[in-house]
């Protein structure tokens, strides 16, 4: 097996504890960092290694950090450890078992874009996580890798957790923002983006667990070494979700554009019970289904290999469907997600996601004719393209694909004429 | 000169200046991106995705940096896929909206069909009906018949008070969130919010008491469907039965722009009555709001049961009814008789009109003109003032406003918000108190001191004041007497009178006056008493209107006994004109025309908005019946030839008519005209902005403070002024009684522990050794310790800094 | 000092201690989490009180009480299981765990114990979709994973709370 490069707590016993990820390199990026370069050059080292977001949206993470607006201070850093997506528990363990590696990418980030405080804002069921966590930055600050003046330069940072309470739409970065300043979890508009307008109205980056965790590797090893892993466009390593109906599910962390198979079967085991896989949900509840046929299955992960077979990789939290699943019921779970979800604050996202659960609800207890699943797609349609932020848009993919790419789950009786 | 960007909307060309968004741009050439959340006084926020357009950009040459050009040598435009909300784009140069397009009327239709999926459609109880932006976009792009099935519709609570004032019906609301954040944005005062999320969001309050805000009703003319109503209004009427009648708000000097909705009822013997006050725009006063006090005590006075409605006159020491001609011979003569010694008290709601007559009389009969207030210093702002052009909007970087002894939002809301808006675009904001007031959230800078201290506290004046470009200060009487504000506003003039750019729009002194034609009484001749007690003593004959000074403290029983005759004009029976000779009714200003001079010197007409109760004369009628029967000659009639006759006598007002007091001119934002779904129900402006007088050179008739010692040992009580307070008015509302302040003390913690008293007990506060009066303890740590803060108009008649005792009052203490 | 405050006073400053002096909103809803520990939901007193501390109104405390699903206005149970009953989960068999376990308990999913002690309820997806069934307990003292479960040890974990232990 290769060596990990993000779950390296799978190899390291105890890399949780300071001294051990230490011993075991901890901090070397950081210091390089800190005293041999330049903020510019972190920038630059993490843009030429075409690291790019692994919160979902796939964004180039350099390049988002040369979009800092340098002439506004303070400047924060604001890591999402919102976790919310049906199907992703990845962040979780990084921060379990490798927290050190996240913190270090925090502070690379922190000291490239010239911030002296970050905030680690992580979803209210991680309570017992972040507690630990704020042991893990106690033992930081002790051991000066956080604080004034670091290794003499004049640099300055400190890190805190802050813990949400319970909204997937917080996982949304400028919902996110919005929580942290002490308001309701709503998305703002935008532009303007964070790195110009972000934290209390200053320049902030905000970043995935897993992208900060990328980030001392790259430091350390250099951006050609970090190309070297992955494809071309996708580069680096990925933690994958893997859930559903499979036999092995949990983490994998392998290079981005590995295929779904090797993943599912190789990986994962394949799919219990003797049934058969049906549809692949790439990026959890917030996927277009693919129908899993062999080609689909032979479909490298990466963004644009998962983008040319009808879905997104987005935060690559793959749920297996087995044929035994109808995709009636599968629609009904993940609408009364977004649903429950939905913040509110757009029309389309907060009467649709409710109209929609009332029409999936009696086509699931068949009650409902053939004409309410038409009408279920086309109040999909009409959300398309019209919401204030991704939450909607998400909403809908399993709906259009779920009808589109699997019509024999949708055959409805006709309806009883009541009397 | 800001830069101007050129584009395109619906194939018409437009110049707007940068920064535009595309539903305003296109506003101003008339044509309607319909919008539900967006309102044009506050950010965009994009949530209810009605105002979708199609939105092209020129495409520009990497290389060059230059637009491409077709084969026709117009730039290529290119269009997004996705429709874009015209409320939160900003307009660029070569921009093409569209908003016709088949895509954009499918995509609004959609949105709409998403929102009446949870509306009740209860259009014909719903008050809004008529004048609801969501029935009338529904008619626009509505869809026929309803895909949503009616059972799925969740049932909500459709009567719930936000407090006293304002209903809420949690079906009808589509979270548009234009109340939230107009209590939040503009006002500053975040009490409604919303709870829950997604389709279960609700607007709630939790502040105590509920909606706790002096800025409640306007949420309700913004509100883009029925959800929110006055407890004034809802039930009252249908909108389409109302008339209109233009006024301006009798409540504070700053003179807002109303309109009376009126209709006949069954209940008034078919005769109009006034079924609500709205604000009317005007974007040099109240743009398009108006506080609580103003839409809800505005006009319910002139309903109330016990207006006079007949003439009195004194016979065998009994006030018994008189005919008018009667009445008038009578006062005419005894006010006659008393020539040379006659005592013309005049109060601050009488109109320019009213107030001419009544000095041309007393001038008539070389009697002294009076004025009843607490505020000195309006001749210094007649030649210190704010010249023609000012407007507090125009404010911004570079200008200064400071604010002493006043609490600015609680005695001329308008101007608080006003001056709050001008400090966030930029301007400094100083307020010199000795206790911290709600523009102190606004302000760069407090000047604190202790009462009797304010002249001392201009040497503190930041830099930031002493060296800005335009500079506002406005002052009221927080704490002092006449005497002592009096000094204030001299020692303001002095200061004024420096400023480099003295004369100038935006630069000058505004007195926070307690009524609304207070700065015009100054600049028609009236002045203060310096001991109205003496004054009452040493005048033969007084002849009172609008003003009860008896009732308000201002003078004792004795004071009035040496008069051979007491003439009283009111519209109650108040407790001086219980004591009078001859008591006139006069009409109130909502039953006739007039003008009022607002603390801006902005003449401004009201008109009659309802039949006047038979019997009753306006005021400068009465006055001028009075006159003639003294051989001189003043008009009784006309309000508008009155007018004339007083721009004739008064430089101020020297070329001034009715009709340039009418003119309009275009206003933005656009509101009213029918598609309330823009500005709201506000009312458009078409009878007139009214005019700004000119700067007299010079100080006229400059008014001398008494030298009168305003110092205390001891506790001293002192007078401060309050929005709710229990004035002859504010009492009469039905719909804001429930909200009147109660009675209060305030003071320093430290005081009151000394005193054994806490917040909520009840006291008895003694006056100059006096006897007792009931009063509740409020305490706050901000004030200066050994000051009890008494409020006027509240029963307890302090009105310059007297010596007090206080105690508690046996087992009364407040839940 | 309000009650809050008297109880609390240090972990309060330690919590505003975290944001900019001039942003202390941000400390809203950690403080919430600390005003709801021992009755396991916030009261109006309780926004008061934070709304006092933080100079905000007692309206925007409660937005944040009502936005958030952690947060509760009402008395429940003092432990709530949350059962994880999104699509990850329920593929894995967490409907059918939330119903066994339901039934014997004799509550209906988002029901309380007769006794007042322990609330049931479906959630949505906790990041623990490998160790399905799966629920987190939320009381007073925070909020504790339990994966890979069983019906039986879920009931074992419901005992121990009703004995109080
Ligand atoms: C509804 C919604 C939920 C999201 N949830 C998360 C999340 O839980 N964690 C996350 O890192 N990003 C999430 N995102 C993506 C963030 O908005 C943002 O793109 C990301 O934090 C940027 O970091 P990255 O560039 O490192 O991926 C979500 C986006 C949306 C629209
Ligand atoms: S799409 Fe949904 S979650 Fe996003 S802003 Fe609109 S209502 Fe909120
Ligand atoms: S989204 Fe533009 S008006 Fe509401």
């Amino acid at each position: 097996m290769p060596d990990y490069i993000l779950l390296r707590h799978r190899q390291i016993p105890d890399l949780d504890r300071l001294e051990v990820y230490m011993q075991h390199g901890g901090f070397e990026a950081f210091k390089k960092a800190v005293t041999t370069m330049k903020p510019e050059e972190v920038v630059e080292e993490v843009f030429q290694s075409g690291l790019r977001g692994r919160g979902g949206a796939g964004f180039p993470t350099g390049l988002k950090w040369r979009f800092i607006d340098k002439n506004n201070t303070p400047r924060y850093v604001v890591a999402n450890a919102d976790e919310s997506e049906p199907g992703t528990f990845k962040d979780r363990e990084i921060m379990e078992g490798n927290p050190y590696q996240f913190f270090e990418g925090v502070m690379i980030c922190a000291y490239a874009v010239g911030a002296d405080t970050a905030y680690n804002y992580m979803r209210g069921e991680f309570w017992e996580l972040a507690h630990v966590l704020d042991d893990k930055l106690a033992a930081l600050e002790e051991a000066g890798l956080l604080g004034d003046d670091l290794f003499g330069t004049g640099f300055s940072l400190r890190i805190h957790n802050h813990l949400g309470a319970g909204a997937y739409i917080c996982g949304e970065e400028t919902a996110l923002l919005e929580s942290l300043e002490g308001k309701l979890g709503q998305p703002r508009l935008r532009p303007p983006f964070p790195p110009s307008f972000g934290l209390y109205g200053k320049p902030t980056i905000v970043n995935n667990v897993e992208t900060l965790a990328n980030v001392p590797p790259i430091i350390e090893k250099g951006w050609q070494w970090y190309k070297s892993i992955g494809t071309d466009r996708s580069p680096g390593p990925k933690v994958f979700s893997l859930s559903g109906n499979v036999e092995k599910p949990g983490n994998y962390e392998l290079p981005l554009g590995s295929t779904f198979r090797e993943l599912i079967f190789e990986h994962g085991g394949g799919i219990p019970g003797g049934k058969n896989i049906k549809g692949i949900m790439p990026a959890g509840a917030s996927s277009a289904i693919i129908v899993a046929d062999e080609e689909a299955l032979d479909t490298p992960m990466d963004y644009e290999s998962v983008q040319n077979v009808g879905s997104l990789l987005g935060s690559a939290s793959i749920i297996v469907i087995d044929d035994s699943v109808s995709m009636d019921w599968l629609v009904k779970k993940t609408l009364h997600f977004f649903k429950h979800e939905s913040c509110g604050k757009c029309t389309p996202c907060r009467e649709g996601t409710y109209w929609m659960t009332h029409l999936i609800d009696r086509i699931e207890a068949g009650m409902a004719g053939p004409d309410q699943v038409d009408l279920l797609n086309t109040v999909a349609q009409n959300i398309e393209g019209k919401c204030l932020c991704a939450l909607g848009e998400f909403a809908i993919q399993a709906v259009m694909t779920g009808i589109q790419r699997f019509p024999e789950d949708w055959a409805q009786p006709e309806p009883v004429a009541a009397d | 000169m800001t830069n101007t960007v050129t584009l395109t909307i619906d194939d018409l060309q437009v110049t707007v200046p940068a920064g535009t968004l595309v539903v305003d741009a296109a506003k101003r050439i008339g044509i309607d991106i319909p919008v539900f959340c967006y309102h044009p006084k506050m950010e965009p926020v994009g949530m209810c995705r009605m105002c979708l357009v199609e939105v092209g950009r020129p495409q520009i040459d990497r290389e060059t940096r230059q637009p491409v050009l077709d084969e026709h040598g117009s730039p290529v435009v290119q269009f997004g896929g996705k429709l874009e909300t015209g409320c939160t784009v900003q307009v660029s140069e070569g921009m093409v909206v569209r908003g016709v397009t088949e895509k954009v009327q499918a995509g609004r239709n959609e949105i709409l069909e998403f929102i009446l999926t949870s509306h009740p459609l209860d259009c014909p109880i719903c008050d809004k009906g008529g004048e609801c932006p969501l029935q009338n976009l529904t008619m626009a792009h509505g869809p026929g018949t309803s895909r949503f099935l009616y059972d799925d519709k969740i049932q909500l609570a459709k009567h719930v008070p936000l407090g006293e004032l304002i209903y809420l019906d949690r079906e009808r609301c589509i979270q548009c969130a234009r109340c939230t954040r107009f209590q939040d944005e503009v006002v500053g005062d975040p009490v409604i919010g919303f709870f829950n999320r997604g389709r279960s969001l609700e607007i709630v309050t939790f502040s105590d008491p509920g909606f706790d805000s002096i800025w409640s009703g306007n949420t309700t003319d913004i509100c883009t469907v029925g959800a929110l109503t006055t407890a004034d209004f809802r039930f009252g009427a249908r909108p389409w039965e109302l008339n209109a009648a233009a006024s301006i708000c009798n409540q504070c000097p700053v003179g807002c722009n109303l309109t009376f909705n009126t209709r006949r009822e069954a209940v008034s013997g078919g005769n109009f009555v006034i079924k609500r006050a709205m604000p009317r725009q005007n974007e040099a006063v109240n743009e398009i709001w108006i506080c609580d006090k103003g839409r809800f005590t505005s006009y319910h006075f002139s309903e109330s049961e016990d207006r006079l409605t007949q003439p009195l006159v004194r016979v065998n020491g009994e006030l018994v009814p008189a005919e008018w001609g009667e009445a008038l011979d009578i006062a005419a003569e005894k006010l006659g008789a008393a020539r040379g010694s006659l005592l013309a008290l005049a109060g601050g709601r009488l109109s320019n009109e009213d107030l001419f007559n009544m000095k041309s009389l007393s001038d008539h009969l070389d009697g002294q003109a009076v004025l009843d207030t607490h505020v000195a210093g309006g001749e210094l702002v007649a030649a210190y003032g704010l010249a023609p052009g000012s407007n507090l909007g125009d404010l911004g970087p570079g200008d200064a406003v400071l604010v002493i002894a006043c609490d600015l939002e609680q005695e001329a809301p308008l101007w608080w918000l006003r001056v709050k808006q001008a400090a966030e675009r930029g301007a400094t904001v100083v307020v010199a108190n000795p206790r911290l007031t709600k523009l102190d959230r606004s302000a760069s800078h407090h000047i604190s001191y202790t009462y009797g201290q304010e002249i001392s506290a201009l040497e503190r004046l930041p830099e930031a004041f002493t060296k800005a470009r335009d500079r506002v200060v406005f002052f009221g009487a927080e704490g002092l007497g006449l005497a002592g504000s009096a000094r204030l506003a001299k020692a303001l003039a002095e200061l004024v009178s420096g400023f480099e750019r003295t004369g100038m729009p935006n630069n000058g002194l505004v007195a926070v006056h307690p009524h609304p034609n207070d700065q015009g009484a100054w600049e028609l001749g009236f002045r203060p008493a310096a001991d109205l007690a003496a004054a009452f003593s040493a005048a033969g004959a007084a002849y009172l209107a609008g003003s009860d000074p008896l009732g308000d403290g201002l003078v004792s029983e004795a004071d009035l006994d040496g008069l051979d005759c007491l003439v009283v004009q009111d519209l109650f029976l108040t407790e001086t004109a219980a004591r009078a000779d001859v008591v006139l009714p006069a009409q109130a200003y909502v039953e006739r025309d007039g003008s009022y001079t607002s603390g801006e010197r902005r003449v401004q007409r009201f008109f009659s908005a309802v039949p006047e109760p038979a019997g009753t004369r306006p005021d400068f009628t009465i006055t001028a019946q009075i006159a003639m029967r003294l051989d001189l000659e003043l008009e009784s009639r006309i309000a508008p030839r009155a007018f004339a006759n007083l721009a004739a006598a008064c430089p101020p007002y020297q070329g001034l008519t009715y009709v340039k007091l009418a003119r309009v001119e275009e206003q933005f934002p656009i509101v009213g005209r029918g598609d309330m779904y823009y500005g709201g129900t506000t009312y458009e402006n078409s009878q007139g902005l009214g005019v700004q007088l000119p700067l007299q050179e010079g100080v006229v008739n400059a008014w001398d403070a008494p030298a009168v010692q305003e110092t205390v040992a001891g506790l001293s009580a002192v007078p401060i002024t309050r929005l709710y307070d229990r004035g002859a008015l504010a009492s009469r509302s039905r719909t804001l009684a429930p909200r009147l302040d109660e009675v209060q003390v305030v003071l320093h913690p430290k005081d009151a522990a000394a005193l054994d008293l806490s917040s909520g007990r009840k006291a008895a506060i003694h006056l100059n050794g006096g006897s007792g009066m009931e009063v509740e303890v409020a305490l706050d740590p901000g004030i200066p310790q050994g000051y009890a803060l008494v409020p006027r108009s509240m029963g307890v008649p302090v009105h310059r800094p007297v010596g007090a005792s206080l105690r508690a009052l046996e087992g009364e203490l407040a839940a | 000092m309000n009650q809050l405050q008297q109880k609390y006073g240090p972990e309060i400053k330690k919590i505003l201690a975290k944001y900019p002096a001039d942003q202390k909103r941000s400390a809203v809803m950690p403080l919430l989490y600390v005003a709801q520990r021992e009755k396991m939901f916030i009261s109006k007193q309780d926004m008061d009180e934070i709304a006092q501390v933080l100079d905000l109104k007692a309206t925007e405390v409660a937005s944040i009480v009502g936005f958030y699903t952690l947060y509760h206005d009402q008395k429940e149970g003092s432990s709530r299981i949350q059962i994880c009953t999104d699509l990850p989960c329920a593929l894995r068999g967490a409907d059918l765990f939330a119903e066994e376990l339901c039934e014997q308990l004799g509550i209906r999913l988002g029901g309380t114990t007769a006794d007042g002690k322990v609330t049931v309820e479906g959630v949505m997806c906790l990041a623990a979709c490998d160790k399905a069934p799966m629920f987190q307990l939320q009381n007073g003292s925070g909020i504790y994973y339990h994966e890979n479960q069983t019906v039986d040890q879920a009931l074992e974990l419901v005992d121990s709370l009703r004995n109080g232990s």
